[in-house]
């Protein structure tokens, strides 16, 4: 008591010295450190679960063609600030958010949740939270991108462009050690998984993406799943689109063939092609500094930063141009290259205060490169001007910078 | 009572070893009843054969429609409201919401993109009326079923859904429908020869 007393009183001193300093300003020649900066106050804070600075102010926004939450309180699409994204991992409040079909966050009760595996198995099991981290778990780093991540010349910046991708840390027990515990049947081609949540979203899987690398994942970033990324139970499907991670999973089917649900409905092609590229991801990268909305302070060197990922594995390279793709650079990797995540890279650049255009492109590990629009169109016999991408649009994305320093869409 | 032991201990030895390739290896989590599976089991097959018995035509639909508030969100002529597009309007309507995922405007309503009505049965089974989802009885789920069918001209009036008519409808769009032209497979590009 006495200890902490004199503690409290001592800070107290220190305090109201620091404060007269500054106030008073007499400040003796040879002191020249710099005075100290006011305190946080808000013990929240300070104490229980800390926030962040408040000259800090990336935040996340909806798309723009629709208000989230709407008018019956459903949130859609919330877009990751990617412009100020450092490192690899998204923090969980800046994590982009879509639901299916737009649908309520649920508040699930962890004590009340369950899992039911069913179906085409030997044995159908139901498991409690608890159950669940009974198990042996993996963490792994993983992107989750939605489908419906595609830049257009409307887009002002990196976050309308790509900000529906975002990466974190994943705690959970592999799905296939689930499936055998429950005895995968002859036949059992396809899953569906199902979430808790009021409409009940669904996805259909083939079998060997679920007994390859999913994980029913409890925990993101050294905490819980937040609600919206499917507090309690996530299922994580490395690098197939954003629609697959069911959120708040209930129920794994085991079945004979491609259960259509409403939200597989969403990727109907009547070209097989077409519907090959709308499961995993492409190799995709985009260079998140310098980019649209962003303004360079003047010629000279600037190091420019981005992001690349891809659903068939780890990146293994990453190419950066200066002059809207006539040349290329090879980037550094500023991560770990982790399969399916978030992969940092860099590259040197020293701009000369002329108009220019920067791109970048990325390999991944299955030696897939990173194409252009014209190249996709090319595939399909598109009009040169009208390129269409078909799945998920993992483009190469311009960025304009203008001899003033101001950057905008190439796409524009 | 000692052969009854021993029948058991035989058994059980049998058990065991009849099942040691796929015996489970944690032994974590319980057998869920077959009711429990029966409740939380909503998934239905393009074929159809989990749906319920039951049947229902458009008009009881277009009763229910107006009845269980569907009209309230999608509008009393199922088009040009704040909830999605039901049924297709001449093109003048609308929706005030661009585009939903997935997108549920013009040609993409429902009952005309869905390659099978077993869809749009599970969803208004699952997911409506918004929340009050799982209320609707399976009568209810086929007459709404029918009306919207038979609003965007791919039923008649008077015909009657069941779990036997309902899969053997041809819906417009049932050849606008590819399974991916590859499997997937661990470690394979998406799509041979794309860039």
């Amino acid at each position: 008591m006495d200890e902490k007393r004199s503690r409290r009183g001592f800070l107290r001193n220190g305090a109201a010295l620091a404060t007269g300093l500054t106030v008073g300003a007499v400040r003796p020649a040879e002191a020249q450190t710099a005075a100290a900066e006011p305190h946080a106050k808000d013990i929240k804070e300070l104490i229980a679960y800390g926030d962040r600075s408040r000259f800090v102010t990336a935040i996340r926004v909806p798309v723009s063609e629709r208000m989230s939450p709407d008018m019956f309180g459903l949130t859609f699409h919330v877009l990751t600030p990617l412009q100020d994204s450092v490192g690899i991992i998204t923090p969980s409040s800046l994590f982009y958010t879509a639901t299916h079909r737009g649908a309520f966050v649920p508040d699930i009760d962890p004590s009340e949740h369950r899992l039911m595996i069913h179906g085409m198995v030997d044995r159908p099991l139901t498991f409690t939270m608890d159950e669940l981290k009974r198990l042996p778990y993996i963490t792994r780093v993983f992107f989750v991108e939605c489908a419906g991540n595609r830049a257009q010349a409307r887009h002002k910046t990196v976050q309308e462009t790509h900000g529906l991708t975002s990466c974190a840390e994943w705690v959970g027990v592999p799905l296939s050690l689930l499936l055998k515990e429950a005895g995968v049947q002859n036949g059992a081609s396809w899953i569906v998984a199902e979430g808790a949540e009021e409409v009940k979203g669904g996805s259909s899987l083939p079998i060997a993406k679920a007994m390859d690398d999913c994980l029913v994942a409890y925990a993101m970033n050294g905490e819980p799943l937040r609600p919206q990324q499917g507090f309690p139970l996530r299922l994580i499907v490395p690098g197939f689109e954003g629609i697959h991670q069911i959120k708040y999973l209930r129920r794994i089917k085991l079945v004979d063939r491609y259960y259509m649900t409403y939200d597989d409905y969403g990727h109907i092609n009547a070209d097989p092609k077409a519907a090959a590229l709308a499961l995993q991801i492409g190799p995709k990268s985009v260079i998140t500094y310098p980019s649209a909305g962003q303004q360079l302070s003047g010629p000279g060197f600037y190091e420019i930063s981005g992001l690349a990922w891809s659903g068939g594995g780890a990146i293994r390279k990453v190419e950066v141009s200066t002059d809207g793709g006539q040349h290329w650079q090879d980037a550094e990797l500023r991560s770990p290259a982790y399969r399916m995540a978030h992969t940092r890279f860099g590259a040197h650049w020293k701009w000369d205060g002329k108009e220019c255009v920067l791109m970048s492109r990325c390999t991944d590990e299955l030696g897939t490169v990173q194409p252009t629009r014209a190249e996709v169109g090319k595939f399909w016999n598109d009009p040169p001007d009208r390129p269409r991408v078909r799945g998920n649009d993992n483009t190469v994305q311009p960025w304009k910078v203008m001899s003033d320093g101001s950057v905008l869409n190439g796409l524009a | 009572m000692v052969s009854r032991r021993l029948l058991l201990a035989i058994m059980l030895l049998g058990m065991c070893q009849m099942g040691s390739a796929q015996s489970p290896t944690y032994g974590v989590g319980r057998t869920p009843t077959a009711e429990e599976i029966r409740a939380w089991d909503i998934s239905i097959s393009p074929t159809g054969k989990e749906l319920p018995t039951g049947h229902g035509t458009a008009k009881e639909g277009a009763t229910l429609y107006t009845q269980k508030g569907c009209a309230g969100c999608h509008g009393r002529s199922g088009s040009g409201s704040a909830a999605p597009t039901l049924i297709k309007s001449d093109g003048t309507m609308k929706s005030s919401m661009p585009c939903l995922s997935p997108c549920v405007n013009d040609n993409n309503v429902m009952a005309l993109h869905s390659p099978f009505a077993t869809v749009m049965w599970d969803y208004i089974s699952r997911g409506m009326p918004i929340g009050k989802e799982g209320t609707l009885t399976p009568n209810e789920v086929y007459a709404l079923t029918a009306f919207l069918l038979y609003k965007n001209n791919v039923i008649k009036e008077d015909e009657v859904l069941d779990e036997h008519s309902l899969p053997n409808i041809k819906m417009p769009n049932r050849d606008g429908f590819s399974l991916p032209a590859e499997e997937w497979k661990h470690g394979a590009p998406r799509l041979s020869g794309y860039p």
